[in-house]
């Protein structure tokens, strides 16, 4: 195991008042404060507090950053290392210098997850709160923030460890009677152990059902805007994005010169995809083709049909509107401000039961019907109360289902009237199942799995 | 008599049910070996009570039959009823057990001794190892003789500083009044070894012609012949009944009113006592609730009239004991012809033993039985064999045979034992198996019978036989597979009369038989075997047929173990140098030393944080010596 101290920028790279180096490891402290020039040194100060002061280039003896300096001492720290976290100016250019000088001192750069790794490694976290953190660092909007931090506070794990002590008792009064036959024991019977296990699978079930919206959450909602050219697509993107503060990631590459925007439409993450070739050409199915619209309608969680209120309904609307049916689609007819020629009764009977919204992007009329209409699609309606606990990450919702499937195979087992030792083989299989998600049982290439996905600096 | 300063590839240390197996198994592998007994009288001796099997226990002495052990043959002459227990539950944990003629046991099981080419027995108490640069050379008796061996296999039961309590009167004892061990005990504890004092005790026994049966319930044994060894062809038919009673509220407030006269609550009992296998005293406190308590009497056997009172176990002082007995229905005019009491003894930390059952510190020197800290006949049999196995592998310069937990119940207690430990007297349960559909008390033979033909405890014509039944098996699965019957009227009447469902094409056999109600005769009446099959291959294709997607279930757990068993820890680890194990971590592994990923990460204290990093570092390690 390394016992080297590590560094990164563990802000997002990119225009920012701030960013944050993150340092880990048994030297954080000395190496930072080699650089460091403020009142005291910082193998002084308390732990947990904040400092203000420069780093100083050890070459020029130059200020490269005026910063604040947390110094946070372990054990009682995000990895159980000491831990330095230095805010200093955002942009690119003196986080870099910062960064470097660090590294020059003695540091190694931290591999993607490997703070979190650390974390884990040293016990402060167990697997699901390890997960939970990736989610917070990566979630777009406050709710989706908000469900994770409850996983770090170990609300999931808690659930998840109410769920297997109720199989354990099953299983713990099934041993009794087998390895007690001469006692007289309560017998076991197959309705009480039937009841037990439905009850756990319908918990199950209701955490799965969360799960979806987890996801959602999480990754937001793929979202692809369609409709034929000067029919407003671009305006209503720039209307999302004006109201609902844009995030704009740029992911440059040769792989994918995709542009990517996240909005927040009522706490759901809207995840505009290909808003590039919309801004671009406004053109998107003469450009792409509908070849093309497939593969991007392909991916799309959402699919915004605009169709344009002052026009009469083209061979082309028809072709999009066949596409669209087969997605989560909302029909938006857009320019109501200019006088109708669109058929409505035509485009009802082409779009069957999609809902359909009509508005005027540039009079600002019906965006928040849109948005009602996005909302509705995703959280089915109501607004989900925050306190009800997601689901977020892709290997909870499979363990989840594996545990379900195992449930559901003892209730068959039982319905069948299997001996009752057999369905231990089920209950047991769940238990460990479920254990999975909160790391009690470690499956062997799960760490593996796990902080590979890790980005860096987290 | 051996002559002083003879040489033997291995001593055995104790004749009590671990060292008869340690000595037998050790001899028909052709080892010369020496079994040495306190007393002669005295072997393969039943201090408590006069049965063998049980759930878990039943598995085992299957097991060891197996294997090419005694305990199953033995009992199997000399019992004196036998029943299956759990018959109503599936296939894995049908159980068996046997109550035993004590006597007749012992003689049994001394005659097998005798007679064993290679084994000599000697009546001889040893107080001192001989160890060399820490390599056990032999041993040295109290008449200051010496014998030297390459393996010692040390099997001292509860006599190990036996300490005999029986309310405020305690005395220094082995079990039954039998000289206790004392020397030998300070001895280990000079090597080094760490040690642990254990309780366990035994009712009173009592005079059956003081009993009045007609107030309790009849036990009788199955009328069905029944068996434990493979080998056993004869079957005995007069069988004797138990009886079954209860404690009632006179018996609770009795023991209430006298609590203070029993010793573990004055506190003159130091040593931990098994929490399942409680007595009396125990069960009134901690189960205030219960109104009443089965009691069962059991023969002790058919040439006495001495009765053990199953569940009765005290250590209440002698005054006190009669009277309690005489407030239990039928047992009103009791007359107690043993003093029920309760026992301390020396353990050694099991965890100081490799998986081989030798210890880690002596090279050379094996330990099996209640010394290791288990409880129970069969436990101490199923060490008895494998540590006598092993003393004869090493002497032969061959690996140890090492039973994993989903091969046998003997591998699942050994692992928790050396992997664990335990901190009160250990009693194998079917709970403890994690994969119990597999380690099935009718597929014994089958998991086992290669092991001990390659240790060489199996003999040609049981091989072969064993062969036999095994193709027999597979042959009949495969055409109970093959075959498939049509609905005629026959099969559809067949179906309605065991009022299962009717079948509307061709249907293979072997999904028939998977239905609930339809059993293996059934099978035969639709579609006849052209050679019949015996009994206990009928029970074979059955199980494995019925059963077969839990079995399979099973299997995919066991790879799922294996993988991380497969991954071996590096001899010689030194855990101080894996940065982020906790401090617990580090002791533990140090001090267990375990093998494989799969059996370090069963060390109570070491959490699953610490396996992936213990994996990592080990991952890492592979890298680095690859040059990756």
């Amino acid at each position: 195991m390394e016992t080297d101290t590590i560094a990164a920028i563990a802000t997002t790279v990119g225009e920012a008042s701030i960013a944050v180096i993150r340092v880990s490891g048994p030297e954080s402290i000395v190496m930072v404060d080699r650089l460091y020039q403020g009142k005291h040194s910082l193998q002084e100060v308390e732990t947990h507090t904040v400092r203000y002061g420069h780093i100083i280039d050890p070459l020029s003896n130059h200020s490269i950053d005026e910063v604040l300096v947390t110094v946070m001492r372990a054990p009682r720290t995000f990895t159980r290392e000491d831990v330095v976290e230095i805010s200093c100016h955002g942009g690119m250019i003196p986080v870099q210098k910062v960064l470097e000088a660090l590294l020059a001192e003695g540091m190694r750069l931290a591999e993607p997850g490997e703070f979190t790794k650390r974390a884990f490694m040293n016990g402060r976290i167990d697997l699901s709160q390890a997960e939970g953190v990736m989610d917070l660092i990566r979630s777009k909007t406050d709710r989706a923030a908000q469900v994770a931090s409850q996983q770090a506070d170990g609300r999931l794990s808690r659930l998840i460890q109410r769920l297997r002590q109720d199989i354990l008792e099953s299983l713990a009064h099934l041993a009794v009677n087998v390895d007690y036959p001469e006692y007289d024991a309560e017998q076991l019977t197959a309705e009480r152990m039937l009841a037990k296990s439905r009850e756990v699978e319908q918990a199950i079930q209701e955490l799965l059902t969360t799960a979806r919206q987890g996801k959602i959450l999480r990754e937001g909602i793929a979202t692809v805007i369609i409709g034929r050219p000067n029919v407003g697509k671009s305006s209503l993107l720039n209307a999302l994005a004006h109201e609902n503060r844009a995030i704009v990631t740029d992911i440059p590459g040769t792989t994918r010169d995709v542009i990517e925007e996240f909005v927040n439409v009522r706490g759901i993450p809207l995840r505009l995809v290909d808003t590039a070739g919309i801004r671009e050409t406004e053109d998107i199915v003469e450009k792409m083709g509908v070849e093309r619209s497939h593969q991007a309608l392909a991916k799309a969680d959402l699919v915004l049909l605009l169709l344009n209120h002052s026009e009469e309904l083209e061979e082309e609307d028809r072709k999009l509107i066949e596409l669209a049916r087969q997605h989560a689609t909302i029909v938006v007819v857009n320019k109501t401000d200019l006088p109708p020629r669109l058929d409505m009764k035509k485009v009802r009977s082409f779009i069957d039961d999609l809902p359909l919204i009509t508005t005027s992007v540039t009079e600002e009329q019906g965006l928040s019907e849109l948005e009602q209409a996005i909302a509705d699609r995703f959280l089915g309606g109501a607004i989900q109360s925050v306190d009800a606990t997601y689901v977020t990450n892709t290997r909870h919702i499979h363990q989840l289902k594996e545990a379900q499937h195992h449930v559901r195979d003892a209730i068959e087992g039982i319905e069948q009237e299997m001996p009752l030792d057999m369905i231990e083989i089920d209950l047991k299989n769940a238990w460990v199942a479920l254990g999975e998600i909160i790391g009690d049982a470690v499956a062997e290439d799960l760490i593996d799995q796990i902080f590979s996905q890790f980005c860096l600096g987290k | 008599m051996p002559v002083s300063g003879e040489r033997y590839d291995v001593i055995v240390i104790g004749a009590g049910h671990a060292g008869c197996e340690a000595a037998l198994a050790s001899a028909r592998m052709g080892c010369k070996t020496l079994l040495l007994t306190l007393s002669l009288d005295t072997i393969a001796y039943m201090p408590c009570n006069p049965s063998v099997g049980g759930p878990a226990k039943g598995h085992v002495v299957r097991e060891v039959d197996a294997l090419g052990g005694e305990m199953g043959k033995t009992i199997d002459k000399t019992h004196i009823q036998m029943r299956m227990l759990n018959t109503g539950k599936g296939p894995a944990v049908y159980a068996l057990r046997a109550q035993a003629d004590k006597v007749l046991y012992q003689q049994e099981m001394k005659k097998a001794l005798e007679m064993e080419p290679h084994l000599t027995l000697h009546q001889n108490m040893v107080e001192r190892l001989i160890v060399e640069d820490g390599v056990c050379k032999g041993v040295v008796t109290r008449t200051g003789a010496s014998y030297y061996g390459t393996a010692v296999v040390l099997t001292t039961g509860t006599y190990l500083r036996g300490k005999i309590i029986i309310g405020d009167l305690s005395y220094e004892s082995g079990p039954n009044n039998q000289q206790p061990a004392i020397q030998l005990a300070h001895h280990l504890l000079e090597l080094g070894f760490q040690t642990v004092r254990f309780k366990t005790g035994t009712p009173p026994r009592v005079n059956k012609h003081t009993v009045d049966t007609d107030k309790m319930e009849l036990q009788p044994g199955d009328a069905e012949p029944r068996a434990f060894s493979y080998e056993t062809t004869e079957y005995i038919t007069d069988q004797l009944p138990c009886w079954l009673t209860y404690t009632n509220e006179k018996t609770h407030e009795f023991i209430r009113d006298n609590l203070h006269r029993a010793p573990m609550y004055s506190g003159k009992i130091e040593g931990q006592g098994p929490r399942y296998c409680p007595s009396i005293e125990d069960k009134i406190v901690r189960f205030a609730d219960k109104n009443r308590h089965q009691i069962f009497l059991e023969p002790e056997g058919r040439d006495t009239l001495e009765m053990y009172v199953q569940g009765l176990s005290t250590s209440l002082p002698e005054d006190i004991q009669q009277p309690l007995l005489r407030t239990i229905p039928g047992l009103e005019q009791a007359e107690m012809m043993r003093t029920g009491y309760a026992i301390e003894y020396d353990a050694i930390v099991p965890t100081q033993l490799w998986p081989s059952l030798e210890t880690k510190m002596i090279e050379g020197l094996f330990t099996a039985g209640q010394i290791n800290g288990t409880s129970g006949y069969e436990e101490a049999a199923a060490q008895g064999i494998m540590a006598g196995m092993n003393a004869g592998r090493k002497v032969q310069g061959k690996e140890a045979i090492i039973l994993d937990r989903s091969q046998a119940y003997i591998g699942v207690l050994i692992d928790d034992l050396v992997t664990k430990g335990t901190n009160e007297p250990y009693r194998l349960l079917t709970s403890r198996a994690e994969y119990r559909l597999l380690l099935r008390h009718d597929n014994a033979d089958l998991r086992l019978t290669e092991i001990g033909r390659e240790v060489g405890l199996i003999s040609d014509t049981r091989y072969d036989r064993f062969l036999a039944k095994r193709e027999a098996v597979e042959k009949e699965i495969d055409r109970l597979r093959v075959t498939r019957v049509k609905p005629s009227s026959d099969v559809l009447t067949l179906l309605a009369e065991l009022g299962s469902s009717p079948i509307d094409n061709a249907v293979e056999l072997a999904q028939l038989i998977k239905r609930p109600e339809i059993r293996y005769e059934h099978i035969l009446q639709m579609a006849a075997a052209e050679v019949p099959v015996t009994a206990d291959v009928a029970e074979q294709v059955e199980i494995q047929l019925k059963y077969e997607g839990y079995i399979k279930k099973s299997l995919q757990q066991v790879e799922k173990m294996r993988r991380m068993e497969n991954k071996r820890i590096p001899e010689g680890m030194d855990y101080t140098l894996v940065s982020g194990l906790s401090t617990e971590a580090k002791e533990k592994l140090s001090k267990v030393r375990p093998l494989s990923l799969g059996q370090a990460s069963r060390i109570s204290g070491v959490n699953p944080a610490d396996i992936s990093i213990l994996l990592v570092y080990i991952e890492q390690g592979v890298k680095r010596r690859a040059g990756v």
